[in-house]
């Protein structure tokens, strides 16, 4: 069973469809013992950086992210889900000197697209592969997914890095550590080739 | 690269597509989920159902179409027509619409456009403008915002109402040129020109498309970065694949 993480930030049934769609087991759920239980844990998200992390930790699920994290079962960010695994954000709630902290699961900071670019980047963009990993297995290159932000994260240590995006500028749209993996774009969106990838990763919870 | 999108347009009545099809590949031509499932695996970027029943009974029939899209179909899909409060819109992205389009509604009350933003945030909030040209006694050319579904004129110029519009939060334009609607001699470039070069949000072009050559039309010389299309793909006289193939060679990036 995939556990999927339930903090009030955006709708979750895309993401919990297109795992049924392909065999897996998957629930929504706010409970930790759910997420202790689960073969794998997926972190999705859609809104503000600051909001999220006070709705993680007002559901008292901070706690229960680094276990899942440190656990060696497969995790999967998606979208914000990804952003939330890094240390500060640009994204500020107010302006305040410190930038509002993430989860340092990942060094690296998220950041936004420099001006004259349209934003939210709104649409289909293609991945580049930096290195093989499972997440990506089968998946061609220049495969196009569907992108809806606004902030990119700049992992310090680019060996996290499973996929590049160009947009103004080549960013990190993916990465994966060991059991840690995150994408900028919504495989629940990406038609043929977002289902492969939850797909791929539904088959490393098992 | 960020490719420009191809987007069928699906009318909606009752729950049911209304205009005809002409599928092999489809059992039940008017199921709005089942030809949206189609189009998806034919290639195209995302959908819109848009409900044109003009009653409580119909939108509760949008829900239901939402909910089994979500089951699926895997391209983000937006959901238009009669939206008019934040309650609405909450009920059907909570049964899975990505994007809720809203027109009249916002145009009788603009706030309607920001507490969709604030709420569920800009990426769900498409301003939908239908658009009527008008020219100045000098002949200059501007476009006149017409709401009722094309019926009512507001006075309104549709690129001050455009940039109030992304102003108050709305994610992404979709201009429907009443003058090309049904035409099929292309969008109204010139309209969707003109907004794109003064908003920085994605503007679709909608209304007018006859041949492929539109399409491609539309983002060059429309500066459109996506193509709202309905008949030239329902009735088979064009695949999403064939469309995708002509405008990659003209140069244009497409998925």
């Amino acid at each position: 069973m995939i556990a999927i993480i339930d903090y009030g930030m955006g709708n979750l049934r895309s993401v919990e469809k297109a795992l049924t769609y392909v065999g897996a087991e998957a629930v929504i759920t706010q409970d930790p013992a759910v997420l202790e239980r689960a073969a794998g844990v997926i972190l999705p998200g859609v809104g503000a950086f600051a909001q999220a992390m006070a709705n993680l930790r007002a559901a008292g699920l901070i706690d229960p992210i680094h276990q899942a994290l440190a656990s060696g079962k497969p995790f999967l960010g998606i979208c914000l889900g990804l952003q939330l695994l890094f240390e500060t954000s640009e994204e500020r709630f107010d302006d305040g000197p410190e930038l509002p902290r993430g989860l340092g699961a990942l060094r690296g900071r998220v950041r936004r697209f420099p001006d004259g670019l349209k934003v939210p980047q709104i649409g289909w963009n293609t991945l580049r592969f930096p290195k093989e990993t499972r997440l990506f297995a089968g998946i061609e290159p220049g495969s196009h997914v569907y992108f809806v932000h606004s902030y990119y994260a700049e992992p310090a240590d680019s060996s996290v890095t499973a996929a590049v995006t160009e947009y103004g500028i080549e960013y990190c749209s993916a990465v994966e550590v060991d059991n840690v993996m995150a994408v900028q774009f919504h495989p629940e969106k990406s038609s043929r080739v977002g289902l492969q990838i939850l797909s791929n990763f539904a088959a490393l919870c098992r | 690269m960020l490719a420009k999108r191809i987007i069928p347009c699906l009318d909606v009545r009752n729950g049911r597509v209304v205009k005809g099809t002409r599928f092999a590949e489809i059992q039940d031509a008017g199921d709005p989920v089942e030809l949206a499932a189609f189009y998806d695996l034919a290639g195209a970027d995302e959908i819109v159902f848009y409900d044109i029943t003009a009653s409580a009974e119909g939108r509760r029939t949008m829900i239901e179409v939402a909910r089994r899209a979500a089951e699926q179909v895997f391209i983000p899909f937006t959901v238009g027509g009669g939206v008019s409060d934040v309650q609405q819109m909450r009920a059907l992205l909570s049964a899975g619409a990505d994007k809720i389009s809203i027109n009249s509604a916002a145009v009788r009350r603009p706030d309607l456009i920001n507490e969709g933003a604030e709420r569920f945030g800009s990426q769900c909030v498409v301003l939908s403008i239908d658009c009527l040209r008008r020219t100045r006694p000098d002949g200059s050319v501007w476009w006149e915002v017409v709401i009722d579904g094309g019926r009512v004129p507001t006075g309104m110029d549709v690129l001050r109402w455009a940039e109030e519009g992304v102003r108050r939060g709305a994610g992404e334009l979709v201009l429907n040129s009443i003058d090309a609607d049904g035409t099929k001699d292309g969008y109204d470039n010139d309209l969707n020109r003109t907004v794109a070069e003064r908003v920085d949000v994605p503007v679709i072009a909608s209304g007018g498309a006859g041949t492929l050559q539109h399409l491609v039309d539309g983002i060059r010389a429309g500066k459109a970065d996506a193509v709202l299309a309905a008949s030239i793909f329902h009735f088979g006289q064009y695949t999403i694949a064939e469309a995708k193939a002509y405008m990659r060679a003209a140069g244009i990036p497409v998925r």
